[in-house]
């Protein structure tokens, strides 16, 4: 029994190896490019129009306003990184309706990556948006006493999105195998339909906690004036608090 | 090892790749077909708008079109009412007109007829009255009413007054006639005395009758002739019935009558004057009051 996908590797040469994750990975990134391709080859600009292009437009727009809500002004920006945060967990979670599919979210390097890229992502929209030192200052508020607190706070809030959705996926596969041992018909799907809930919302903590990291840092100078950002710090660190004890 | 850094390095770039995959097929083309939709919708509804302001307007112009249509036909239709009016009233007037012009007309023909028939009627009556009155005298007459005439034809001429017996005389002398004129025949012999075609010459006296006078009759003539004019002609008697009952004295041109005949004549002759008179005044004053017609009764 694999606790993670990357046990399961088909090719290995050195350092290099083909693990079930990447090529899941792989696969969900197939379907979803040809997806996307096949259905806006054919847009429609007026009033009647295809219901895939309806169903994608309702996601853009979701998350679209999603992201404006939490309070970045422009979310054309950060649709593409945070709306693929959101669609790439969402579809690894959705497609463990497939039998023999193993998620690449439960590999936790698949969420390290994710939280990596995130850990990136928000220092250099922060930059982006209000200058280096004004992004650098961000660090030494309210106080510089708060500089290491602040350092410490993130890493470990990276690492705390990566264990999150690593344990939530890797434990619904877990417990679904555990499942299927103990008591092989009925329960196991009534597990498999909790999985893809969890996995729903898993998606959408991880984006929208991506979210707010991005917001703090790219309007906490305007956020320092109103306090905002300290509050919408404060009000994700108590949400990540929340999904640890899940 | 729950993390194998090789497989996070290479998600990273897997996620990146995704990243960029989904940015250029999928929210890309939603956003631009979002936004291409919101355009047209926003020019759909300026264009809606426009129109709207448009029909609007065209609504206010047509409504004021149809107001000032509505005004124009009232005012048509009350100019052409109270035209018709004026013309049924004209017309109704010219009728009446007409109406009373015929009727008077008919009026007056009926008139006409009616006096025409009465005239008619009465010269007929007159005609029949005169015929009757002819033939019962000439029924009556005879030799016995003859003798009566005669003398009072004689009697007369001895009444008569002197100057009348002498204009007598003188007028016979001077014509050569001689005759015995009495006064009850004065009215008759003015009606013949210048028509007279008497058979008559010269120095002869002509006694017509309508019966053979007796001798003794003859002779009461001549000598009642003589004694009243005092002249001694030759007298010629004669017979004439058309006469109907009298004595006719004839000389020259000259003709002094006493008979039912000329009397007739006379009487008949007076009458249809007085009847011709009359409607001759009739028609004048008819012709005079009868009023032209009118010529045109529409415009």
């Amino acid at each position: 029994m694999h606790l993670s996908p990357d046990d399961i590797v088909f090719w290995e040469y050195g350092f290099l190896k083909l693990n079930a994750t990447i090529v899941y990975t792989w696969g969900l990134m197939l379907i979803l490019a040809a997806g996307s391709k096949a259905i806006t080859r054919r847009l429609s600009v007026g009033l009647e129009r295809a219901r895939w292009q309806n169903l994608l437009e309702t996601v853009v727009m979701a998350i679209k306003k999603q992201i404006e809500e939490v309070g970045l002004r422009q979310p054309r920006i950060y649709l593409g990184f945070l709306g693929t945060l959101f669609v790439f967990v969402a579809t690894a979670s959705l497609a463990t309706v497939i039998p023999g599919y193993e998620p690449p979210t439960g590999s936790l390097s698949t969420t390290a990556a994710l939280a990596i890229c995130v850990f990136i992502a928000v220092p250099l929209y922060g930059i982006k948006e209000q200058g280096l030192t004004g992004y650098l200052r961000s660090y030494l508020e309210p106080t510089p006493l708060m500089l290491p607190f602040n350092i410490i706070g993130e890493f470990s809030r990276t690492l705390a999105l990566a264990v999150r959705l690593f344990g939530n996926m890797m434990s619904g596969t877990m417990i679904l195998a555990i499942m299927l041992s103990l008591a092989p018909f009925i329960f196991p799907i009534v597990m498999s339909a909790l999985g893809l809930l969890t996995g729903m919302v898993q998606a959408y903590i991880f984006s929208i906690l991506a979210t707010v990291y991005i917001a703090a840092a790219a309007s906490s100078r305007e956020g320092a004036e109103s306090n905002g950002p300290e509050n919408l710090k404060r009000g994700s660190s108590q949400g990540s608090i929340f999904k640890d004890s899940k | 090892m729950l993390i194998d850094w090789f497989t996070v390095i290479a998600q990273v770039v897997n996620f990146l790749i995704l990243v960029w995959l989904l940015k250029r097929f999928f929210y890309q083309p939603i956003l631009n077909a979002l936004d291409a939709r919101e355009r047209r919708i926003a020019t759909e509804l300026a264009d809606a708008e426009a129109k709207k302001l448009e029909a609007e307007k065209e609504r206010d112009e047509f409504q004021h079109k149809n107001n000032e249509f509505d005004q124009q036909r009232l005012l048509l239709l009350s100019k052409a009412s109270n035209e018709a009016q004026a013309e049924r009233q004209r017309l109704m007037a010219a009728a009446r007109t007409d109406l009373d012009n015929l009727r008077a007309k008919r009026e007056r023909a009926l008139e006409r007829e009616y006096r025409s028939l009465s005239e008619a009627l009465v010269r007929q009556t007159c005609a029949e009255v005169f015929a009757i009155a002819r033939k019962v005298l000439a029924d009556l007459a005879g030799t016995t009413l003859e003798a009566h005439i005669v003398e009072a034809f004689i009697k007369r001429l001895h009444e008569s007054s002197d100057e009348e017996k002498a204009g007598l005389a003188s007028a016979f002398r001077s014509k050569s006639v001689l005759a015995p004129a009495a006064a009850a025949a004065s009215a008759a012999s003015a009606a013949s005395r210048a028509a007279s075609t008497a058979a008559a010459t010269g120095g002869e006296l002509m006694v017509n009758s309508a019966f053979d006078l007796p001798a003794a009759q003859q002779d009461a003539i001549e000598a009642a002739l003589e004694e009243s004019l005092g002249i001694r002609l030759p007298v010629r008697f004669a017979t004439r019935s058309d006469l109907v009952s009298g004595v006719e004295l004839v000389a020259g041109g000259y003709k002094v009558a006493w008979s039912i005949a000329a009397h007739l004549a006379s009487l008949e002759k007076e009458v249809w004057e007085l009847l011709e008179n009359q409607s001759g005044h009739e028609f004048e004053a008819e012709s005079e009051t009868e009023p032209e017609l009118p010529h045109k009764h529409g415009t």
